[in-house]
C-alpha cells in the first residue's frame, strides 16, 4: 500500500506480521472450530507490548502511536479476527485508565493490563440497553466507603478471562447520559458473577459473556473519573475502539482478498482460471478499491488521534466504511470459491463469519450513521 | 565481553524473485527487505550472551541507508549500537571486498571477544563472508554453529557436519556462523522498537576505514556477476492411472530410463 510509513511504523508492521504468520495463523482455524481462547498467544502479545500499544512504556505498554496500532491490528486480524478483537478491547480498556485514572489506579490496574498480565473488559451493553447506551440501568449506590452495584451486562468481550472490568453504571438521579459513572471492578469481587460463553457465529476464539452484579461492593476509590463522567468515558473509549474494529475489519478483508485471488487463479472452469472472467475481475477490483480506501480512512482517524484532535467523526466514518466493505469483500470472496467456500476446508468460510460482527459491535452501522449525520447537521 | 554481529538486509523469503533480462541484479521493485534470517540467530545469541555475561553487542553491516531498517531490527531486539559502511566506493563489492571492508571495520572497532554472523545470506547464498572475515582478521572460526557456551577465554560450540555433530572448543576472539537451531530469535518488542531509534549508529566510508580505491567495491573484488537467470521452469508432472500391478512397473521403468534416478 502506497501510504508512506515511518521506519518505526514499518518495523512494527513487519514484526507483527511475522508474529501473526508464525504464531497465530497455524492455530487460528482450530481455535475457531473449538472456540478455544488463545491464552498463550495473548501472553506473548503482552510481552511484545501489543496489549497496551498506546500506553507509555513506564506503564507497561508499547509506547507507540495510533497509526502503529492500526497497522498491528490489521496484521493480527489477517491471521485471526478473534485474537484481534481480544487485543482491540484490551487496548480500549487501557485508554480511559491512562486518561482518567488516578496514579494509584494506573499502578494497580493499568500496568498489568498494558503489559498483558491481566486481561480487561469494558462493559456498557445491557439486555435493555444496546444501541441506546445512555439507557443503562445497572445502578451503583454509595454505602460508607463502597459503591454497591446491582444489575447485569451482556455481550462482554474478554469477560471469561478478564481480571479487570470497567463497568458503566447509573449513579445518582440525573437522567440518561448525565447520570452515568465508570467503575473498576475486579474479577472475584463478591456479588460479581460471570456468565457462560455465548455460542457465536464468528470470532469464536474470543470470549463473550454476560455479567451479573448482585449487591457487589466496590471500594469507593475504584470510581474511574468523576461522578457523572461515565458516558463521556465510554464514548471516548469507543472512539478509539472504533479505530480498532475498523482495523480488524480491514485485516479480515485483506485476508479474504488474498484467498479469493489464490483460489480464483487456481480454479479452472470453461477452460480457464476463474480470474480470467471479467465478472470476477470486477469483484477483485472493487475489493482492492475498498481495502485501499478503508486503510486510508483508518490511518486518517489514527493520525487525528495522534495529533490530539477530536476524531469521533473520522473514527465513525472509518468503522462504518471498513466493516461494511469487509462484509462485502468476504461475500464476494466466498462467491468466488463457489461450493468449496461454503465448507470449513477453506479459510474464507471463517472470514465470512468473522467479518459479520464488525458492523455490529462498538456501535452498529446504523449508530455510526447517526453519529456521522449528527456531526454533519449540528 | 564485546560481541560484534555482522548482518545483512535481504529480500523477504516470501518474495517472488524476478530477473530482468540482461541485468545483474534482481528486480527490487516492491520487494520487502528484512534482516537475513540466519543473522537473526546470530543477533539473538549475542544478546543472550550479553544478558548472561554483561558487555555489549555491536551490529555491523555494509549496505545503503535502506539497510538501517535491518540494523534497527537488531537494535530493537537488544543490540546496543551499530556501524554501517556506506558510500560509492563500496558499490559492486563481491564477497571478498565485503569481507575486507567488514574486517577493516572490526579492526577499527577493536577489543572484541566474539564475532557472530549468519551461516549465509538467503539472497545470494554464498556462505563465504563470515569465514573470509575470520581469515582476514587471523582469528579462528567455526561455521554452522547450533550450540554455543561461552567460557573463560574460549567458547565451546556444537556445529553441524555431514551426518552428525561436532563439538569444538575455540579460543576467543573467534568468529562463529549461526545455523538454524542455535536459538529461537525473539521478536523485537514495541518498547524495543521505540528505543532502537535512539541507539547510536555510526556510518563509515571506505576512507574512514583506510581502504584504498583499489581495495573496495568492484575494484577490490575478485569476482563479478556476468549474468542472472531464473531456473528453468519445472515441467508438469505425469499422472499414472490404473491398477498398481499395471502402473508400478511402468513408473519404475521411467524412473530408471528417463529420469535416471534409480
Ligand atoms: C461479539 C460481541 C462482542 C461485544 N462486546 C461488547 C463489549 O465488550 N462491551 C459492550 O458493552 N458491548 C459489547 N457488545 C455489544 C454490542 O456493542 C451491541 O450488540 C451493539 O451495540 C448493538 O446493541 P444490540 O445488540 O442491543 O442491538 P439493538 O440496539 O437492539 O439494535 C438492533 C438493530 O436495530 C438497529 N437500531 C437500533 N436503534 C436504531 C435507531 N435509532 N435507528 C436505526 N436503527 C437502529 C441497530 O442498528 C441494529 O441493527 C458486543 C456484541 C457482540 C455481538
Amino acid at each position: 500500500m502506497s501510504f508512506p510509513l515511518t521506519e518505526e511504523q514499518h518495523m512494527v508492521q513487519l514484526m507483527v506480521r511475522e508474529f501473526a504468520r508464525k504464531e497465530i495463523e497455524p492455530v487460528a482455524a482450530r481455535n475457531d472450530v473449538e472456540s478455544r481462547f488463545p491464552t498463550a498467544i495473548i501472553d506473548k502479545m503482552g510481552g511484545l507490548g501489543l496489549m497496551g500499544m498506546m500506553v507509555p512504556a513506564e506503564y507497561g505498554g508499547g509506547g507507540t502511536t495510533a497509526v502503529s496500532y492500526v497497522l498491528a491490528l490489521q496484521e493480527i486480524a489477517y491471521a485471526c479476527a478473534a485474537t484481534a478483537v481480544t487485543m482491540s478491547v484490551n487496548n480500549l480498556v487501557c485508554g480511559p485508565l491512562l486518561e482518567y485514572g488516578t496514579e494509584e489506579q494506573k499502578e494497580k490496574y493499568l500496568i498489568p493490563l498494558a503489559s498483558g498480565e491481566t486481561l480487561g473488559s469494558f462493559a456498557i451493553t445491557e439486555p435493555e440497553a444496546g444501541s441506546d447506551a445512555a439507557s443503562v440501568s445497572t445502578r451503583a449506590v454509595l454505602k460508607g466507603n463502597k459503591y454497591i452495584i446491582n444489575g447485569s451486562k451482556v455481550f462482554i468481550t474478554n469477560g471469561g478471562h478478564a481480571g479487570t472490568f470497567i463497568v458503566i453504571a447509573r449513579l445518582g438521579d440525573k437522567p440518561r447520559h448525565r447520570g452515568m459513572s465508570a467503575f473498576i471492578v475486579e474479577r472475584g469481587t463478591p456479588g460479581f458473577e460471570i456468565g457462560p460463553e455465548e455460542k457465536k457465529m464468528g470470532v469464536r476464539a474470543s470470549s463473550t459473556v454476560s455479567l451479573v452484579f448482585d449487591d457487589c461492593a466496590v471500594p469507593a476509590e475504584n470510581m474511574l473519573g468523576g461522578e457523572g463522567e461515565g458516558f463521556k468515558i465510554a464514548m471516548t473509549a469507543l472512539d478509539s475502539g472504533r479505530i480498532g474494529i475498523s482495523s480488524q475489519a480491514i485485516g479480515i478483508a485483506r485476508a479474504a482478498f488474498d484467498e479469493a485471488i489464490k483460489y480464483g487463479s487456481m480454479r479452472k472452469q470453461f477452460g480457464r482460471a476463474l480470474v480470467r472472467n471479467q465478472a470476477i475481475q470486477w469483484m477483485i477490483a472493487d475489493a482492492a478499491r475498498d481495502i485501499e480506501a478503508a486503510h486510508l480512512l483508518a490511518l486518517s482517524a489514527a493520525m487525528a488521534k495522534d495529533r490530539g484532535e477530536s476524531f469521533t467523526r473520522q473514527a465513525s466514518i472509518s468503522k462504518l466504511f471498513s466493516s461494511e466493505a469487509a462484509v462485502r469483500i468476504c461475500y464476494d470472496a466466498l462467491q468466488i470459491h463457489g461450493g468449496y467456500g461454503y465448507t470449513k476446508d477453506f479459510k474464507v468460510e471463517r472470514l465470512y463469519r468473522d467479518a459479520r460482527v464488525t458492523t455490529i459491535y462498538e456501535g452498529t452501522s446504523e449508530v455510526q450513521r447517526i453519529v456521522i449525520a449528527n456531526n454533519a447537521l449540528k | 565481553m564485546k560481541t560484534i554481529v555482522l548482518i545483512k538486509q535481504v529480500p523477504d523469503t516470501e518474495t517472488k524473485v524476478k530477473v530482468n533480462p540482461g541485468e545483474t541484479d534482481i528486480n527490487r521493485e516492491g520487494i520487502n527487505l528484512v534482516l537475513n534470517p540466519y543473522d537473526e540467530f546470530a543477533a539473538e545469541e549475542a544478546i543472550k550472551i550479553k544478558e548472561a555475561k554483561g558487555g555489549e553487542v555491536v551490529v555491523c553491516t555494509l549496505g545503503e541507508k535502506k539497510a538501517e531498517e535491518a540494523i534497527r531490527t537488531a537494535l530493537a531486539m537488544g543490540a546496543d549500537r551499530a556501524i554501517r559502511l556506506d558510500g560509492e566506493a563500496f558499490a559492486g563489492s563481491d564477497n571478498y571486498a565485503t569481507a575486507k571492508a567488514l574486517a577493516k571495520a572490526i579492526e577499527k572497532e577493536g577489543d572484541y571477544d566474539l564475532i557472530l554472523c549468519g551461516k549465509q545470506a538467503v539472497d545470494d547464498d554464498s556462505a563465504q563472508v563470515g569465514t573470509l572475515v575470520a581469515e582476514m582478521l587471523g582469528i579462528p572460526s567455526a561455521s554452522l554453529v547450533i550450540n554455543c557456551e561461552v567460557g573463560d577465554g574460549s567458547v565451546t560450540i556444537t556445529r553441524e557436519i555431514e551426518g552428525g555433530n561436532q563439538e569444538l572448543e575455540i579460543a576467543m576472539p573467534c568468529l562463529l556462523t549461526a545455523q538454524k537451531g542455535l536459538n529461537e530469535p525473539r521478536y523485537p518488542s514495541l518498547p524495543g522498537i521505540m528505543k532502537a531509534k535512539r541507539k547510536k549508529l555510526d556510518v563509515l566510508s571506505a576512507g574512514d576505514l583506510g581502504l584504498g580505491a583499489d581495495e573496495a567495491g568492484a575494484a577490490g573484488s575478485k569476482t563479478a556477476i556476468k549474468e542472472l537467470s531464473m531456473p528453468p521452469e519445472r515441467k508438469a508432472g505425469q499422472v499414472f492411472e490404473g491398477e498398481p500391478e499395471e502402473i508400478v512397473p511402468k513408473v519404475a521403468q521411467l524412473l530408471r530410463e528417463e529420469a535416471k534416478v534409480i
